[in-house]
């Protein structure tokens, strides 16, 4: 009986421990779609803590980290659209609906939080999608951010190689966290 | 015993329970940040800045200096004799530059490397300063005339230290001690070897726009030396892929060993010349 207990307890505290799952792969990319050129940015360092139980999310990318294939459009997105030295990270706290941690295969769901890009936080919600493979879960998802919303101004000059909008996609592959 | 084993199972999961996601994730990415954009470009005036160009990058420069406004109106102020300076400058590395130019004054070429030795940063490692040191080759080209010099009286050297600062996101501050030894000079009145300090500074006044000055303290000039400290102020307009500097200077030397060596302005006589950089740059490599 004594044994069964003890088995019991390991088995429910190692369920809890997987209760959290962190990024163990992280993609992050903006795409910005211009007359004149497209630009595109890759973030793999981004970071992200997945708490299945609360159906919690969190994601904290260094804005910094983004990289592009022009060094000077680096610089430039750092130094003049993001001011990264006075907010270098852009974050994302929220609640995953409609997520069933006991199913396998691709499930549609939707994300409610709040988005803080260059000292700006709003409401937002984003669908994605989420799939229990093993001890992996992977965690999809495409949305839109408008600069003007986060106070990011493009001058009048650059209108036509930056665009209003730009695309941001997500992918992250998460593991236990212990 | 089993309560031991008891106790360690249960206090696995009690650490990570009561802190927030984030605070969790900001714990995670506690990081070096490095300080960026010291300066707008690879020149702050006259003299190099710290900055070098990324992998794969290449810049053109393009710089010009006109006559002195003091020459007053019949040369338009200065505008109807010009210098120009037509330069490369390709990045090897995020850190290693290499660069060519050639001047039109005393048809010189000049070849150099740049190599960024230490970077600004705070967070795990922190260090005050972003260091680059670079060397450099003039070559005086012989005129088809036939002077009396040897290849050897054309060549001067160059050795440099910049020290730069961010200090803020607007101000930034660089110091630079240098060498200079140029093969054949003047002994009447010049040293084969001069030594100097360039104090330089900028001041961003909006995101695109930023104001500079540039000091070059010549250490040991001969005692007979007919030449002048170079000093200058500009201008830095950044335009996407372009930085225009506007300057004004009392040198006409677009490189270091005319400004540390030669420069023959008195600017508070006001020997001062107008004139630009213009940089454009490409990126022609991959960055991986």
């Amino acid at each position: 009986m004594k044994r069964l207990f003890l088995f019991f307890c390991l088995v429910i505290s190692t369920c809890l421990h997987a209760q959290k799952f962190v990024t163990e792969k992280a993609y992050v990319s903006f795409f910005s779609d211009a007359l004149v050129e497209d630009i595109e940015a890759i973030n793999r360092k981004a970071n992200s803590i997945f708490d299945i139980n609360k159906s919690e999310i969190a994601f904290l990318i260094n804005n910094k980290d983004f990289e592009f294939r022009k060094s000077l459009m680096q610089t430039h997105f750092n130094e003049k659209y993001l001011e990264s030295e006075q907010f270098p990270k852009s974050v994302f706290k929220g609640k995953v609906l409609g997520f069933d941690a006991t199913k396998t295969g691709l499930q549609q769901v939707k994300a409610t939080g709040k988005l803080s890009i260059h000292g700006v936080t709003k409401d937002v919600e984003i669908p994605g999608t989420i799939e229990i493979s093993g001890t992996r879960i992977t965690l999809k998802t495409e949305f839109m951010v408008v600069l003007k919303d986060y106070n990011v101004t493009i001058p009048q000059i650059l209108w036509n190689n930056i665009a209003e909008q730009v695309k941001v996609t997500v992918d992250f592959v998460y593991r236990p966290f212990n | 015993m089993k309560r031991l084993i008891l106790l360690l199972t249960f206090a696995g999961h009690q650490v990570y329970a009561q802190d927030d996601l984030l605070s969790e994730l900001e714990k995670k990415s506690d990081d070096t940040e490095y300080a960026f954009a010291t300066f707008k470009g690879t020149r702050v005036i006259n003299g190099f800045s710290v900055e070098t160009k990324g992998k794969g990058e290449l810049e053109f420069i393009f710089a010009h200096r006109f006559g002195t406004l003091n020459e007053g109106s019949y040369t338009l102020w200065g505008l109807d004799d010009s210098f120009v300076r037509l330069g490369l400058e390709y990045g090897l590395t995020d850190r290693l530059g290499i660069g060519l130019g050639r001047t039109s004054i005393d048809n010189t070429i000049d070849s150099y490397l740049r190599y960024k030795l230490f970077r600004q940063s705070k967070g795990t490692s922190s260090f005050p300063f972003t260091i680059t040191v670079a060397g450099t080759i003039n070559y005086k080209t012989p005129s088809t005339k036939g002077e009396a010099l040897t290849s050897e009286d054309r060549i001067a050297y160059v050795g440099q230290l910049n020290l730069a600062r961010k200090f803020s996101s607007k101000f930034s501050a660089q110091l630079t001690p240098m060498i200079v030894h140029r093969n054949t000079v003047e002994q009447s009145y010049e040293n084969n070897d001069d030594a100097a300090l360039a104090f330089a500074a900028r001041y961003k006044v909006t995101k695109s726009v930023s104001v500079s000055g540039e000091y070059n303290y010549r250490l040991s000039p001969h005692t007979d030396s007919p030449y002048f400290d170079a000093i200058g102020f500009g201008v830095d307009i950044e335009t996407g892929g372009h930085v225009f500097q506007l300057v004004f200077t009392n040198t006409r030397g677009m490189f270091d060993r005319w400004v540390v060596a030669e420069t023959s302005g008195d600017f508070f006589d006001g020997d001062i010349h107008f004139g630009f950089n213009i940089t454009r740059v490409f990126q022609i490599g991959k960055r991986k």
